[in-house]
């Protein structure tokens, strides 16, 4: 992804209307022989149909933190005692994710709140096709909807993530990478929901399909006016489609702030390190490897939690 | 399509090389088994001509002068047209009566008690393996100590216990011989009574093996991601553990379906033994001890047949429900 | 019927094992590889080590303690008692002295096929796997023929036309054998194809390490588990094969195990007579021998599938920080 500066017109960060996810205080700790601290005290809020991007090296605690805000963390992770994670619905109820009973876990899940995980290589069932995982979200949380109904909306929901409805009798290992993850996509879409979670949904691709991806994205989104977390490693892209950029170094957020400010006044040393650390497209051959924030400076940010 | 065919093209080699051996066995190994068989037949009064010594010669090998591969040839030809030979324990019976008489009553045991241990051992291996670390688990080392014991032995122990000691059920036979053969209720649930504890030797000890290998299978797929995704896709639990995770754990004990249906076989033909139930086991047992050669090679071949079959079926279903295979063939 | 085909894709399941990567980055000192080669000793591993030892120390030298198992007396049948500790049998001999001979006799020829066998299905499968192609398909041919023909009906057949006088140990411990190596061949094949396409092993190719090395030091060590597992099950399925030979009367003719001593105590209606002492020991003992030995088999499992010991270890913290809570 090349560094441009961004003067393309863009949409304002929409400041004004109510956020629709509130994190607080959210710590995330895996209990092995000498515990780690994956997410550190984490706060955030998401506001309704913003792009939010979370940026941070392998390691830094992002997919711990969005599988956490889910519930959807394995053993041995656990959740601290004392964080929020506050949903508040476009219908005025609030709901704190972590104290939901399973039950209704269940049925908030991808009705207001869905996923798009990271290599969809194998977030799909390898024995059933591409219809049935469609429809089983749809028979489970819409069951009022007819069979005839159910299989229209499948056909259109895959064609507005631009797959041809032939595919619907696929399985997945007769899709291409691209393809995969465009049905995830589609599958996130179903029921509407109101906040969208992308894991790196776009890091296996290749370039030239990953923008095809990025901009499906971004019209579905101006079109549905869902709010998305968008987890990478890749900042520049994160300048191109976010509205705000949260920073993550050692599970903690180290900066957040709108993407305009992210670049042209990035205020933590390892936000600079980060925009610092990718070659650009333009400019003199080699003056990126030579020059750029030295690591003397950036190894200082490092506290040490032990 | 390419997969079926590999598959019946595997299977028609093996039965191939199981005819070979019958074929070689006999010729292989030290002894003239032409002679102690003739000399079994005259015992009972069997008529001893050339005919007679040629025909056994074309099973068993012998001072013949034919060339190895006519003898061969010709055996198979043989084999083909359902002739097996003529039975010295059972004289004058063909061998190919013989056991058309038993093999019905093996197969009922044997695939009602495969087919009773793989429900119940793959089911509750999806449940123990679906929460591991619950007291579930526990149950676990209590079937490997069952799988660790020796058929027979456990089936002599029930024997004393539930038919000599307490008379629940009958210690011996197929069914009650006050009656007829036939299909009549009596008759069909005289024989379910008489082969209760035989079944249920053959389910005890092989359902830890299905337990334990689906379990462990559960165990590894539910860390798969697809399985995060359903879960992230609110999908109710019991449509997870079906349709998800069982749906793909399962496919292992099912390509090794040949392996437990090899063991379950050979403890039928021990537990039929013990229970001198009227299977083909016990006849095979029977014609060792009474040198009956051709009814030895006979029953060998139909085993042979009835499992290379059962493995058949099976693979055949398993090309059906995983689609996987059907694409990498 | 474990899953052994490991997964190299990282899930969330892997995390500890990347965490304590980074955890070793800290500054922690990691388990050395050695270490995290064996299993950890939990009270099941305890329990089948234990089961294992005692059995295999009865064996080895309980005949140098008992009395002659075949001095024959005219006391018939008799109940445990302090002269004889676990009765006799009908001709009066001694089952307990039986029973250290004959323990001595089956974890024998266990041995011997465990090893005969799982020396066939390493070379099948190994090197089959190793050098591929042609002579992998052939070998993989082989073998799931000889894993689809029935074993003991085979084994009966060939013991059948062996005149009764020339079955001796060797005899049936090479039948056994050549019946019993293929389910394992299969396994082993799985495991080091994909051991083989791992990276390091690619690597060791490129840099022009011979065949036989690159399989000694690279591909070798990463299927001892494996290995191990396999030997263990070929072991215990060559003593319940033994000895359902043996009670069949189609044992060796030279030797005494636990099996021929169920065919006597068959034979001599033990349990029609209420003779317990002299039928159920011999079992038992089989029985108690296999549940030790796949006891021990589960925990080499979990080295070969550490997801199953995340979870007993997740659930083991779990208790203990309820228990610290509280």
């Amino acid at each position: 992804m090349t560094l441009t500066t961004p003067d393309f017109p863009r949409r304002a960060a929409p400041s004004e209307s109510r956020p629709v996810l509130t994190v607080e205080n959210l710590t995330v700790v895996y209990e092995v022989e000498h515990p780690v601290t994956a997410v550190r005290n984490v706060s955030l809020t998401l506001a309704r149909g913003e792009i939010l991007g979370l940026a941070g090296e392998s390691g830094c605690g992002k997919t711990t933190l969005a599988y956490a805000i889910n519930r959807l963390h394995k053993p041995p992770a656990r959740i601290v005692d004392g964080g929020v994670v506050a949903f508040h619905d476009k219908d005025g109820t609030e709901l704190n994710l972590l104290t939901l009973a399973d039950e209704e876990l269940r049925v908030f899940r991808w009705d207001k709140l869905s996923m798009v995980f990271q290599g969809a290589m194998n977030a799909l069932n390898p024995v059933t096709n591409v219809r049935a995982q469609l429809e089983d979200v749809l028979i489970t949380h819409r069951p009022e909807m007819t069979k005839a109904v159910r299989r229209e909306l499948a056909a259109s929901v895959l064609e507005l993530v631009g797959v041809d409805r032939t595919r619907l009798k696929s399985y997945a290992h007769e899709l291409s990478g691209g393809m995969r993850q465009r049905v995830m996509i589609a599958m996130a879409l179903l029921l509407e929901p109101q906040v969208m979670i992308m894991d790196e949904p776009t890091t296996a691709l290749d370039v030239v399909v990953q923008r095809e991806i990025l901009r499906e994205i971004v019209r579905l989104r101006d079109e549905l006016a869902f709010a998305v977390i968008f987890i990478t490693h890749d900042l520049p892209l994160l300048l191109e489609i976010s509205d705000r950029i949260a920073i993550m170094l050692e599970g903690e957020i180290v900066e957040l702030d709108t993407a305009t400010n992210i670049y042209n006044s990035p205020r933590h040393p390892y936000t600079k390190k980060l925009l610092g650390s990718f070659p650009s497209l333009t400019g003199e051959r080699g003056s990126f490897i030579r020059s750029g924030v030295s690591d003397d400076r950036a190894s200082d940010t490092r506290t040490d939690h032990s | 399509m390419n997969y079926f065919f590999r598959k019946l093209g595997f299977y028609a080699v093996a039965l191939w090389a199981a005819l070979t051996l019958n074929f070689m066995i006999p010729r292989l190994l030290p002894g003239n088994p032409v002679d102690i068989l003739l000399a079994k037949l005259a015992q009972r009064g069997g008529i001893v001509s050339a005919d007679t010594r040629h025909a056994y010669e074309l099973l068993l090998g012998g001072n013949s002068n034919e060339p190895l591969i006519a003898q061969y040839w010709n055996y198979l030809v043989n084999v083909a047209h359902g002739n097996l030979g003529v039975s010295v324990s059972y004289f004058p019976a063909q061998v190919s009566d013989v056991i058309s008489s038993s093999l019905p009553w093996t197969i009922a045991l044997v695939g009602m008690a495969t087919i009773l241990s793989t429900i119940l051992g793959v089911g509750l291996g999806a449940i123990v393996g679906w929460k591991p670390g619950t007291w579930l688990d526990s149950l676990v080392p209590a079937t490997t100590l069952l799988a660790a014991v020796p058929y027979f032995w456990l089936a002599l122990i029930l024997v004393y216990v539930l038919a000599t000691t307490l008379r629940l059920f009958p210690g011996q036979g197929g069914y009650d011989v006050v009656l007829d053969p036939g299909w009549s209720w009596e008759f069909i649930s005289s024989a379910i009574k008489y082969g209760f504890l035989p079944a249920l030797t053959i389910v005890i000890a092989s359902i830890g093996g299905w337990l334990l290998g689906m379990r462990n299978m559960m165990v590894s797929t539910l860390s798969e991601d697809y399985i995060l995704t359903a879960q992230a896709k609110g999908l109710r639990n019991t449509k997870i553990l079906r349709s998800y995770a069982a749906r793909n754990a399962m496919l292992p004990s099912i390509a090794g379906f040949a392996i437990s249906l090899g063991f379950v076989v050979s403890g039928s033909i021990v537990t039929e033994q013990v229970f001198s139930y009227p299977g083909i086991g016990s006849k095979l047992l029977s014609a060792v001890t009474n040198n009956d050669y051709a009814l030895m090679q006979g029953i060998f071949l139909y085993i042979t047949l009835a499992v290379l079959g059962a493995n058949l079926i099976v693979d055949i279903f398993y090309g059906l429900i995983d689609p996987r295979t059907r694409a990498r063939s | 019927m474990t899953d052994l085909t490991p997964t190299t894709e990282p899930s969330i399941g892997d995390a500890p094992d990347l965490l304590s990567a980074a955890v070793s980055d800290a500054g922690f000192k990691p388990r050395s590889a050695w270490r995290a080669l064996l299993p950890t000793l939990t009270p099941w591993l305890a329990a089948g080590l234990g089961l294992v030892g005692v059995i295999a120390l009865f064996g080895i030298i309980g005949p140098f303690f008992v009395q002659d198992p075949t001095i024959i007396r005219n006391i018939g049948l008799t109940a445990p008692s302090g002269e004889h500790i676990l009765g006799t049998t009908q001709t009066g001999q001694d089952v307990f002295a039986q029973l250290a001979y004959a323990t001595r006799g089956s974890l024998e020829i266990g041995l011997l096929v465990g090893v005969l066998a799982t020396t066939l299905s390493s070379f099948f499968g190994i090197l089959g796997a190793y050098i591929g192609g042609f002579a992998d398909e052939a070998f993989s041919l082989f073998s799931n023929v000889f894993l689809v023909i029935p074993g003991l009906p085979l084994v009966i057949v060939i013991s059948g036309f062996v005149p009764r006088a020339q079955r001796g140990l060797w005899t049936i411990a090479v039948v056994l054998a050549i019946t019993g190596w293929a389910a394992s061949s299969r396994v082993l094949r799985a495991q080091t194809l994909s051991i083989r396409n791992r990276d390091y092993v690619s690597a060791a190719r490129v840099t022009g390490e011979g065949p036989l090395r690159v399989i000694g030091v690279e591909i070798l060590p990463n299927l001892l588990p494996v290995l191990a597992s396999q030997l263990v099950f070929a072991v215990i399925s060559a003593i319940l094969a033994e000895a359902g030979l043996a009670f069949l009367g189609l044992g060796a003719s030279n030797s005494s195990t636990l099996g021929t001593m169920l065919f006597y105590a068959q034979n001599g209606f033990a349990l029609p007579l209420g003779a317990w002492w002299w039928f159920i020991p011999p079992g038992l003992i089989i029985a108690l021998f296999g549940t030790g030995l796949s006891l021990i088999n589960f925990s080499i499992d979990e080295i070969i599938n550490p997801r199953l010991k995340n979870a007993r270890l997740y659930r083991k913290r779990r208790m203990a920080a309820l228990r610290n809570a509280s």
